[in-house]
């Protein structure tokens, strides 16, 4: 019987395992109740109605023409519906713009995870260097942010637990910030559906005090740092060649870069975000830097989504101090 | 003294004696005809799409896939979605009862285009055997939503032959827009002004505007992806160039709309049963008719609430989810126009009462959630899990399809001259409403504590309630198939019908039933509007 009664709780109350789960969690219980007494409401006039003014019933129906063409009993019923929703509607657009949208904080300590679906897994890279398929490990407490994007089809990264979702794009980045609060083993599925083994590109997130997560980091056979390792691949894919400190080829210096605004041969600007260093790799006469002949040859399917994401780590560690406070609508409203 | 008017003899000749032979079926221009050639086709569609489903829901019993292998599941959750939306849902009321019933509404021996009528029927015809080819073929693996890039490079199976037949069927809905569309405005009959037509009649018109305006739109998005998937012209596919969410763009622009192809008409069919079975003038009905054109005209404007997480710009996520929060005024408004058209009515609980009833309640529900996904932070929870899942079935099932049952029992009648038994037909009601709500009210639960759409296997915690969804489905599929029984009894051994049965006051119940092939033997003059029911109540 307990079990049974854990089972209902866990399904009318799931878990809210991150900083906005109670806030969701709030907002949609209130719709619950306001939206149940609507239906309370409807079927007992439907039933009330229907049964007293039923065929053959003796009851008064002398007609009420006053009631009858009454605009103010139209607008009566129209306009607490039309304020109603519009709270709602607020209230929701509120809390949304604050899930995909933070506002950056000083000196907050985010922790940066490279994600990339693929049908059928998801695999995982942290800024140490761990890399992990369809599990991935968190600190309590620590703001996550991650980076996501496809090597084929379209996924999505859904954490009920959390209370997000986020379509995860082929050939684009996407981010997702979130503070988990609870530790414990929370469901990660894929929810844009993406083929035969859609239902079993699923995972856990393993939410763990700092402490043990320390002792599971030390564990870990840890690789490089996906900076030093972009670091190396840069010289490796030969970027260094003509985007080094010695390069006598006119092309872009890459110290600094990221975040920064870049004038474009076509006269607009754009920020140099992951999105469009990324699409300077893949199809770099897109969006030319001014004052730079299109001359980079595209690396389109010479280089992976795990390399590119950590080309993208090192040139992100050139200039540290503007990490991770790039805008992020620039991000997602690309390409 | 109601149920004595309802029998009367049959007339000596109808639309359905006026000739025989295949050939008077299939090369008919007669619009009764023509909806009979499409009642016994969508039927068909709606049990092929039924059996998919009865399948998806024994395989969900179990957390496991252990019935069916994910590859079959996939093949059949695209089936059933592509078959119930393109093969019954689309074309089920306005090609049958707005078919049937609009040359009559407006006094009008027949459609504007008696042979693009026809026309029309054949190419749905042909779009549902490329379906069918594509079916038998091994299927598609896509969903009924074709998403982009896994559509175009990464699905096997017949993607071609499924959309070719998308791409067909959304001739026939543009053929028979246009048809009803110079049928209003130009075959009324003398009298009958722009506020005397049943709203029945404004529901089709309306469908029909959405219908021209937002079909090509589908046409061309489909020819787009079959030339990327064929020729590899890069217009969806990111490493040629394109972009996914363009897809998603266009498909929903056409596929929002395209709900309110779906309920429109079912609105205008719950208007006059309302009416009739409260023998009361419908409440409101200005305000009734302009909600119709609102919810058609919002309805082009939404398409984004289905991409709130899809990485398109959040801020134009808010837009969307503004004007989604505005088309659901109009909706809220006429439930309560059919709350109060009950109050000093005489109200009747005949099958099409109840089945109007349940559609009231149903929509109700699936409106309220409709506003609960509308909402952008919830939404984020519940894109793409079985809230969405259910949410959708009220409205398409427990909304649409009650209304086309409470259309069947309404008008049959009239269509086919025979009383069907009442006495089934309400208890049919009653157990596909207590068996939708087993069926999909679970949904809801599950959708909010996570379950993904589109899962062949799921995680243990979801089984309690899988079953009692499964358990309601054998319920809905007892339900659906009684009517299909008792009304094929009823073509043979019902008793013979009245001009009028139901003491309605619409035109199309002043000519006998079945109606004579000309409709009228002379042109009707309107004195009135279609609800007159006060003058003698």
């Amino acid at each position: 019987m307990a079990a049974d009664q854990d089972r209902w709780q866990l399904l009318l109350f799931p878990d809210a395992a991150s900083s906005v789960a109670g806030s969701v969690d709030i907002l949609f219980w209130t719709m619950v109740v306001v939206c149940g007494l609507i239906v309370v409401l409807v079927f007992t006039l439907l039933l009330v109605l229907s049964v007293r003014y039923r065929a053959g019933a003796r009851v008064d129906r002398t007609p009420s023409p006053k009631l009858f063409n009454n605009r103010w009993l139209e607008i009566g019923w129209t306009l607490p519906v039309l304020a109603g929703f519009l709270v709602f509607f607020g209230w929701g657009a509120a809390l949304y713009v604050d899930i995909f949208d933070p506002p950056a904080r000083d000196g907050e300590d985010v922790r940066q995870i490279n994600v990339i679906g693929k049908q059928w897994m998801w695999k995982f890279q942290h800024p140490e260097g761990i890399r992990e398929i369809n599990d991935l490990h968190l600190p309590v407490g620590q703001t996550v942010e991650l980076r996501l994007t496809s090597q084929d089809v379209i996924h999505s990264f859904f954490v009920p637990a959390f209370r997000i979702k986020q379509d995860v794009l082929p050939q684009r980045y996407t981010r997702l910030r979130f503070t988990p609060v609870k530790t414990g083993r929370f469901d990660l599925f894929c929810a844009e559906y993406c083929g035969l083994s859609h239902s079993g590109m699923v995972g856990k997130v393993v939410v763990m005090a700092p402490e043990r997560f320390q002792a599971w980091l030390q564990r870990r056979d840890r690789g490089e740092s996906p900076a030093r390792e972009g670091e190396r691949l840069f010289r490796q894919y030969g970027c260094s060649g003509c985007h080094g400190a010695a390069s006598r080829v006119n092309a872009p210096d890459l110290t600094g870069l990221y975040g920064k605004p870049v004038p474009l041969e076509s006269g607009e600007t754009v920020t140099a975000d992951a999105q469009y260093l990324r699409d300077s790799v893949m199809f770099p006469s897109r969006q030319v830097a001014a004052g730079y002949p299109d001359i980079m040859p595209s690396f389109k399917d010479q280089i992976s989504e795990e390399d590119l994401l950590k080309l993208l780590a090192y040139l992100q560690s050139l200039d540290e101090s503007s990490r991770a406070d790039a805008p992020r609508q620039k991000e997602t409203d690309a390409p | 003294m109601i149920r004595d008017v309802r029998t009367g003899p049959a007339p000596r000749h109808h639309y359905l004696n006026a000739g025989h032979g295949l050939a008077s079926w299939f090369l008919t221009k007669d619009h009764k005809r023509i909806a009979w050639l499409y009642f016994v086709s969508i039927t068909g569609f709606f049990f092929l799409g039924g059996l998919a489903a009865t399948l998806i829901r024994l395989e969900l019993i179990t957390p496991n896939g252990d019935l069916l292998s994910s590859d079959a599941y996939n093949r059949l959750f695209s089936l059933h979605g592509i078959v119930m939306v393109w093969f019954f849902l689309i074309p089920s009321i306005p090609t049958t009862f707005g078919n049937f019933l609009l040359p009559l509404m407006v006094g009008a021996r027949d459609l504007a285009f008696p042979r693009l009528n026809l026309l029309s029927w054949y190419v749905y015809i042909i779009g549902g055997l490329f379906t069918l080819i594509a079916a038998v073929a091994g299927g598609i693996d896509t969903g009924w939503t074709f998403y982009t890039p896994y559509s175009t490079l990464f699905a096997n199976g017949a993607v071609l032959a499924a959309a070719t037949g998308v791409f067909i069927v959304g001739f026939s809905s543009i053929l028979t827009g246009i048809n009803f569309i110079v049928t209003v405005h130009t075959m009324r009959a003398p009298g009958l002004t722009w506020f005397r037509l049943p709203l029945f009649v404004w529901a089709q018109y309306a469908t029909s505007l959405v219908m021209v305006l937002a079909t090509p739109v589908l046409s061309v998005t489909l020819v787009l992806l079959a030339v990327e998937r064929v020729f590899g012209v890069g217009i969806f596919d990111p490493s040629l160039g394109g972009d996914p969410v363009l897809f998603e763009h266009l498909f929903w622009f056409y596929s929002h709309p395209a709900v309110y192809i779906m309920i429109l008409p079912a609105m205008g069919v719950v208007s006059e049963v309302v009416s009739c079975f409260a023998h009361k003038r419908i409440f409101g009905y200005r305000v009734m008719a302009f909600s119709i054109l609102a919810i058609a005209l919002f309805g082009f404007l939404v398409w984004g609430h289905h991409m709130f997480v899809s990485g398109q710009s959040i801020y134009a996520g808010v837009a969307f989810s503004l004007l989604s929060f505005l088309v659901s005024v109009p909706s809220a408004i006429k439930i309560f126009n059919w709350l109060a058209t009950l109050y000093k009515g005489h109200v009747r609980f005949d099958a099409p009462m109840l089945f109007a009833m349940s559609f009231l309640g149903l929509f109700l529900i699936g409106g309220l959630t409709g506003v609960f996904v509308a909402t952008l932070a919830l939404d984020v929870q519940m894109h793409d899990t079985y809230f969405v899942v259910a949410h959708f079935h009220y409205i398409m099932v427990g909304g649409a399809v009650s209304a086309y049952m409470a259309a069947l029992h309404f008008w049959w009648p009239k269509i086919t001259g025979r009383l069907y038994p009442e006495m089934w037909a309400r208890v049919s009601a009653i157990i596909v409403f207590a068996g939708f709500n087993l069926t999909f009210f679970p949904q809801y639960i599950l959708g909010w504590a996570g379950m993904p759409r589109r899962y062949h296997a799921y995680v243990e915690d979801f089984q309690l309630l899988n079953v009692f969804s499964s358990a309601g489905a054998s319920m809905l599929a007892v339900g659906y198939l009684l009517p299909l029984i008792y009304l094929l009894w009823s073509l043979r051994y019902g008793a013979h019908a009245s001009a009028n049965p139901w003491n309605a006051r619409g035109l199309e119940w002043t000519v006998p039933s079945p109606p004579p092939e000309e409709n009228f033997e002379r042109p009707p003059r309107v004195e009135h509007e279609a609800y007159a029911y006060d003058t003698d109540a």
